[in-house]
């Protein structure tokens, strides 16, 4: 991604920052923020300073589809307001449904122009899980289903990046049943365009700017694990991460909300904390300016940034419910039926074998009291 | 004299379980022990009441390394297995676990009619594993792989060795470690009926043949009437003389 040879006449994000009014301090600070999020060494800070004041801005388009708009929230809010103010708030953004001032025809004009003029340069953000019931007029804009609009944006894309779980993993609308048949949109791209999965309900808005920010310095998509998740921010589990760790490893729990090991702030395990399965940041970056996170305020992590996890189990316990045996029963229930069932099972073999192979088992015994005898004799 | 002794079987020692056959077989019993009571702590750990900090404690982390531990010793270990199954004689062979022939299902089905639908008959008497031990040894070794395949892809994650991180794949596959570590507790209940049904069918057979079921996985030997065994009548498949050669002996 070269930015510097395409003929835009963006001002660069430095440009951007100085016209805000904010401080050169200001603006390394940001800088020295963001490179620590993103997890690069102490020398790159220049090269994310350099990048930010000579690259001209990327364009970008915002879709939102079947979604609460909770990604944008985390994202206004991340801590340092320069991602708000200049990679968002008025630069940035060519065309997004919530934050724009154009609407209507004005606003399909603004994205329809950003595709033509800057094909192949623009970074597609999108908001949401793409229903594909019922033809998709689930969730239509202007006129076109969410996944016309999709594949449209997406076709002169240099990049998509899945804001949140719903654009990731589906999330609370593709739960069972998923009525709208709502799909995640790495199910639904044909083009070979880049994919990056930000998932999380919603993901940290520091880790939406570093991905961004990723972008621009670099000119390329961050390194990528399997499922298309930055390595940066999702490489480690919540649990691994965890301030509460020790507690896991001593064996120290809490049983109840309102117990005392609650209020010593022991490990949340065994009231349903998704931190051993869940891949995120949280532990590390914190919420609301590093302020908190689920686990700190004494709440278990839910794993929302997992695949599935409206349907993966309960939120409040280990054991998830075995689907078809009633919402109650978990797979320990069922195994220990099972396990009666089988000793029942047994107890009547055991019965059946002395009576019909009582033949077979009288004569064994009849030849070996008999070759006792002879021993004898 | 000689009358007598016509009634009374002659019993002849073969040796069916190979010393290493016999080690595996232990040594993956008392692992499966292991794995499935630390198993089942670090699923539902005991509330413990503790006045010692946690610093002074790793009650979790000490039943969670026998956990890992005992998971690489049950993975070698049933790697071993399936080498033993191209080395070891006739009865460790992989023939025996997977139904390659008409000649197996037929032994399979007759099994079922003799000693689960308890039909009137002749006696089924095998040497090694019958043809219905072998098939349900077989889904065994699958659920084996099942349990080191969910078990090493969650373990993947929190491991800087390259050999759990060749599992890393598999929480991926299934839809994340949630559902994966589901799949791993599901799984686990197999082998807990599995062990209750194996132990009463050891019993059992030892029970109605007489032939020393039980201690042949201590020394090794299984015994069989001598008639049947020039005969030739006994059903294991072997899987390097066909079953006519030694009938025509």
């Amino acid at each position: 991604m070269s930015n510097n040879a395409s003929p835009t006449t963006q001002p660069s994000y430095y440009q951007e920052v100085e016209r805000k009014g904010y401080s050169r301090r200001d603006f390394i600070g940001f800088v020295t923020m963001m490179a620590a999020f993103m997890g690069l060494e102490k020398s790159a800070i220049g090269q994310v300073v350099k990048a930010l004041e000579t690259k001209p801005r990327i364009p970008v388009i915002w879709l939102h589809f079947q979604e609460c708009t909770c990604c944008s929230e985390s994202f206004i809010r991340s801590s340092h307001p320069i991602v708000a103010d200049i990679l968002l708030d008025k630069i940035s953004l060519d065309y997004t449904e919530t934050l724009m001032a154009a609407s209507g025809l004005q606003a399909e004009a603004a994205m329809k122009n950003t595709m033509e003029k800057y094909k192949g340069e623009y970074i597609l953000c999108v908001e949401g899980s793409v229903p594909t019931g019922a033809d998709g007029v689930y969730c239509m804009i202007g006129g076109k289903t969410s996944l016309q609009i999709l594949e449209e944006a997406a076709a002169g894309a240099k990049a998509v990046i899945a804001w949140g779980s719903c654009a990731s993993n589906g999330c609370v609308q593709s739960a069972k049943p998923n009525p709208t048949g709502a799909t995640p949109i790495h199910k639904l791209l044909k083009s070979s365009v880049p994919l990056i999965k930000v998932p999380g309900c919603p993901p940290i808005g520091e880790v939406m700017a570093g991905v961004i920010v990723h972008l621009v310095t670099f000119g390329k998509i961050p390194e990528l694990d399997r499922l298309g998740r930055p390595k940066a921010f999702y490489s480690k589990r919540v649990h691994d991460t965890c301030y509460r760790r020790p507690f896991y490893d001593a064996g120290l729990f809490v049983e109840t909300f309102d117990d005392e090991s609650a209020k010593k702030g022991y490990c949340l395990y065994k009231v349903g904390c998704k931190g051993p399965s869940t891949y995120n940041a949280c532990g590390v970056m914190k919420w609301n300016n590093g302020t908190s996170y689920p686990i700190q305020s004494g709440h278990g992590c839910i794993g929302c940034s997992e695949e599935n996890f409206w349907d993966n189990g309960r939120l409040y316990e280990r054991a998830s419910a075995f689907a078809g045996f009633g919402i109650e029963s978990n797979a320990d229930d069922l195994g220990k039926v099972a396990l009666v069932g089988t000793g029942v099972a047994i107890a009547a073999h055991a019965i059946a074998t002395n009576v019909r192979k009582h033949k077979l088992i009288f004569n064994l015994e009849k030849e070996g009291k008999q070759s006792e005898k002879e021993l004898d004799a | 004299m000689a009358t007598k002794y016509l009634q009374i079987h002659r019993l002849r020692r073969v040796y069916v379980w190979e010393l290493p056959v016999r080690i595996y077989h232990w040594l993956n019993a008392l692992v499966l022990l292991a794995l499935i009571a630390t198993g089942f702590y670090i699923a539902n750990p005991l509330a413990l009441m503790s006045q010692h900090e946690a610093t002074g404690k790793f009650t979790m982390g000490w039943i969670r390394y026998i956990h890992f531990a005992a998971a690489y010793l049950f993975f070698f270990n049933f790697f071993f297995r399936i080498y033993w199954g191209f080395v070891g004689n006739k009865y460790a062979n992989w023939r025996q676990f997977i139904p390659f022939s008409k000649k197996f299902f037929k032994e399979m089905w007759y099994v079922f009619r003799m000693d689960i639908l308890m039909l009137k008959g002749k006696e089924h008497m095998s040497i090694g594993h019958n043809a219905m031990a072998g098939f349900i040894y077989f889904l065994t070794f699958i659920a084996f792989l099942v349990q080191c395949l969910t078990g090493f892809g969650l373990y993947a994650a929190m491991s800087g060795w390259w050999f759990p991180k060749l599992f890393a794949w598999v929480p991926n596959f299934l839809g994340g470690d949630i559902m994966t570590r589901q799949i791993h507790h599901w799984s686990m209940w197999f082998f807990i009926l599995f062990v209750v049904i194996h132990v009463y069918l050891v019993f059992y057979h030892d029970y109605v043949e007489g032939r020393g079921e039980i201690s042949s996985m201590g020394g090794g030997w299984k015994f069989i009437e001598e008639e049947t065994f020039e005969r030739g009548h006994h059903q294991t498949p072997n899987p390097e003389k066909p079953a006519k050669d030694v009938e025509k002996k």
